[in-house]
């Protein structure tokens, strides 16, 4: 089924997406289309809670794929991102195993002897079994395929952005011990990043650019329209008319989509019909997150409900 | 279109926008899966592979309303093949006199450029033109000053000769068309002229920034006008940016190394050496120090505001740096520098303790009373300032212990060696403190200062 989607059009994975409940701009939808059409990772900016995240859940939910989820931190290592030996594991099994060792080189006639069959069993222990697959490893060896997530890649270390390079362009993995595990099914990767910090040019390189910003007001009601059903028209119009004058404002943090449809939720919560000060006043602090952006943002309501009444009329 | 995806590639490279040819390997995978059509998805494929941020990306779509607003050269439009300067002129003659017969039919013998200057024919005329760019390989343009030399040459590619003698013919047998001919060949001009300016406009954008960065970079920062301080703070981003680029942050790790066997076998020796409990080596690593000081006073005003905004670059390259600032007395900026942004950080640090007259010895007495306990054998200290301290003790007694505390002192001088001693300049006193005193009053010789103290960190 996945297959058949994949050679679909842009229009397909919009309606895909939209399927799942993601609204995507036309920008986005052709990122995802191109991404799997030419085999290439999507590296996703901008600023928080504008649905970064949520994209590579619908792309997942939308492809009936798994999703593989990696969070990046400061100190994130390869035995932490990609593979650990069990080391505990290798030391018991010696330990256990220390008499069949015995029988082993039971037969050797001479110390030369005893180390070459000892030079046969060596790699016994750097073998698949004792190999802990994380994120990334799992990520390439699902057989079906998967979405990888590759969450905040801007909060990890540089030398892990290289770590990345070789499951990025190549879709595979080189263990020093095992060899190179490549991909069964490329899988769909997408990283997010808040820009805290300057990506390397050969990650950039690899990906697909996408950014997403905040979105125009006819998308974003669409977006609160599939999250909130039940919110009447008018108020959304209200709403989302509103929060652009809000994004208007020089703030701390700007309201992103996902406080839209927070607030959304409030208003319907409350069976609010459309914005009035008392309100808005009540629930502002669900849009802001900041004592300072509320007191900054407060004397200028009855305008901004004024505002977004009017462009209403004309739009 | 593979031609003209090439020219854009290079129209890319103009507005700033760095194609490799990876790149753009990817963006004609991308066009080829997308097509060419439909202008606002082609839009976005592009922006998608060859763009690698917001900025880029905002250039690259300026480029590309720019780049594809110029109709495309003629291979690319057959539908205007005919209309061209080419053998079957004969037949698109024929074909524009009778679609604009009112005006009176072009002369037959004339050669193809007066036709169709003479049948105004919108459309041929700029393809002709966007072709002749293309035989003039208008997109090799760098330099403002090359502008004549392409008119003339995209002309030419036009056939200008033959239609000079076309007119000397017409100015004797027919005047009034020649009068006609005439205004459209300056119309003609005119048209040949913006294609080249966006042409300009469009491709020699990378070069002539390089050259403009270029000589910044030598231009002495004291004396940088006021129009390129914006541009040189540019410049000193950059740098910034690539001094973490090279020296990034050994950010906080895990310090977990590798599997410890020795210890882990002996801590293990109560259960006959079945490793129940596993011990890990630890990683160990030098802590980089720097202690930086900076003169903020009004002698070197301009010189310590691209200094700050160093220093806090500094900040995001280096674990351990503690900034201080100071003009007539000294506070710590660490503080300022970490949290803010560099232009709210200078602002901040300007306000506070900026624009004064210099006192090195009252700093320095500052510094020894709060901060003298900070400075260890690991420590590097910098000095950034002019040693000019107004005829005041200079308190070089300080700086001795400083430097006898620390493992380097570094002190870079924005003025010439040739002002050093001289005036109230104290550096001579200093300098025998300072295990390396540099001039440092370029943009290059800053980066190369702060980049060796780093380096040695590496």
């Amino acid at each position: 089924m996945a297959e058949q989607k994949a050679s679909t059009s842009i229009e397909a994975v919009e309606s895909g997406l939209a399927a799942q409940g993601y609204i995507a701009s036309r920008q986005i939808a052709t990122a995802v289309y191109l991404s799997q059409q030419i085999e290439k990772p999507i590296l996703v900016e901008g600023p928080a809670g504008v649905g970064k995240t949520e994209l590579a859940k619908a792309i997942a939910a939308w492809s009936g794929k798994k999703m593989i989820r990696l969070q990046c931190y400061e100190g994130l290592d390869e035995a932490k991102a990609l593979y650990e030996w069990k080391y505990a594991k290798q030391l018991l099994y010696t330990q256990i195993l220390k008499d069949k060792l015995g029988e082993v080189l039971g037969g050797a006639q001479t110390l030369h002897e005893a180390l070459g069959q000892l030079h046969d069993f060596g790699d016994v222990f750097f073998s698949k079994e004792f190999v802990e697959p994380r994120p990334l490893l799992q990520a390439l060896e699902q057989p079906g395929g998967c979405v990888l997530l590759i969450d905040e890649i801007d909060k990890s270390d540089a030398e892990f952005e290289s770590l990345l390079l070789e499951i990025l362009s190549d879709f595979q993995v080189t263990i020093p011990e095992l060899g190179t595990v490549s991909a069964i099914t490329p899988p769909t990767v997408i990283l997010t990043s808040n820009s805290e910090r300057d990506l390397g040019d050969a990650l950039k390189r690899r990906c697909l650019h996408l950014h997403i910003g905040f979105p125009e007001q006819r998308l974003e009601e669409r977006i609160v329209e599939s999250r909130v059903p039940g919110i009447s028209q008018t108020l959304r119009r209200q709403m989302v008319g509103f929060i652009h004058e809000i994004r208007s404002l020089d703030l701390k943090k700007l309201p992103s989509v996902s406080e839209t449809i927070d607030w959304a939720r409030v208003l319907v919560l409350l069976q609010a019909t459309e914005l009035d000060t008392e309100i808005v006043k009540d629930t502002l602090n669900v849009l802001l997150k900041y004592e300072a952006d509320i007191e900054a943002a407060s004397p200028q309501i009855t305008t901004f409900i004024a505002k977004a009444a009017r462009s209403n009329v004309f739009g | 279109m593979r031609e003209n995806l090439h020219r854009f590639f290079r129209a890319a490279r103009g507005a700033g926008v760095h194609v490799s040819p990876a790149e753009s390997i990817d963006a004609m995978r991308a066009v080829a899966q997308v097509g060419v059509t439909d202008r606002a998805i082609l839009r976005d494929a592009l922006l998608l592979t060859l763009a690698k941020s917001q900025d880029e990306k905002l250039a690259l779509g300026d480029c590309f309303d720019l780049f594809f607003s110029q109709p495309e050269p003629r291979q690319d439009q057959p539908e205007a093949n005919n209309d061209d300067t080419s053998e079957d002129q004969d037949q698109s003659a024929s074909s524009d006199a009778t679609s604009d017969a009112g005006e009176g039919q072009p002369p037959e013998e004339l050669g193809p450029l007066a036709q169709m200057l003479l049948s105004q024919d919108r459309n041929a005329i700029s393809a002709a033109i966007a072709s002749a760019s293309g035989a003039a390989s208008l997109s090799d343009i760098r330099y403002s000053t090359q502008r004549g030399i392409f008119s003339s040459r995209i002309l030419d590619a036009m056939g200008l000769q033959r239609l000079r003698d076309d007119l000397d013919e017409l100015t004797a047998t027919n005047p009034a068309l020649a009068e006609r001919l005439r205004a459209a060949l300056d119309a003609l001009r005119e048209a040949v002229r913006d294609t080249v300016s966006q042409g300009l406009a469009l491709y020699a954008r990378e070069e002539a920034e390089n050259l403009r960065n270029e000589i910044l970079r030598n231009a002495p920062l004291a004396r940088i006008e006021r129009r390129q301080v914006a541009e040189m703070r540019a410049l000193i981003r950059q740098i910034a940016r690539r001094l973490r680029e090279r020296y990034s942050k050994p950010r906080k790790r895990q310090r977990r190394g590798h599997l410890d066997v020795r210890r882990t076998l002996r801590r293990n020796a109560a259960w006959g050496g079945i490793p129940f409990l596993t011990a890990w080596k630890r990683k160990h690593r030098d802590r980089p120090k720097i202690v930086a000081l900076c003169d903020v006073s009004g002698s070197v005003a301009q010189v310590s505001d691209f200094f700050l905004l160093l220093i806090h670059s500094l900040h995001e390259v280096v674990d351990d740096v503690r900034s201080f600032a100071f003009s007539s007395h000294l506070i710590e900026v660490s503080d300022i520098l970490e949290k803010k942004s560099p232009e709210e950080a200078m602002a901040e640090i300007m306000s506070k303790v900026g624009f004064g007259s210099s006192d090195y010895g009252s700093s320095l007495v500052d510094f020894e009373k709060d901060f003298m306990r900070t400075l260890t054998p690991q420590t590097t200290v910098i000095v950034l300032g002019d040693a000019r301290s107004n005829n005041l003790d200079p308190r070089a007694d300080i700086l001795r212990r400083v430097s006898e505390r620390s493992k380097r002192l570094v002190w870079l001088n924005p003025e010439g060696r040739l002002a050093w001693g001289f005036g109230d300049s104290e550096m001579p006193r200093y300098a025998t403190f300072c295990t390396v005193v540099r001039q440092c009053a370029t943009a290059q010789q800053l980066e190369r200062a702060v980049s060796d103290i780093v380096a040695t960190y590496q």
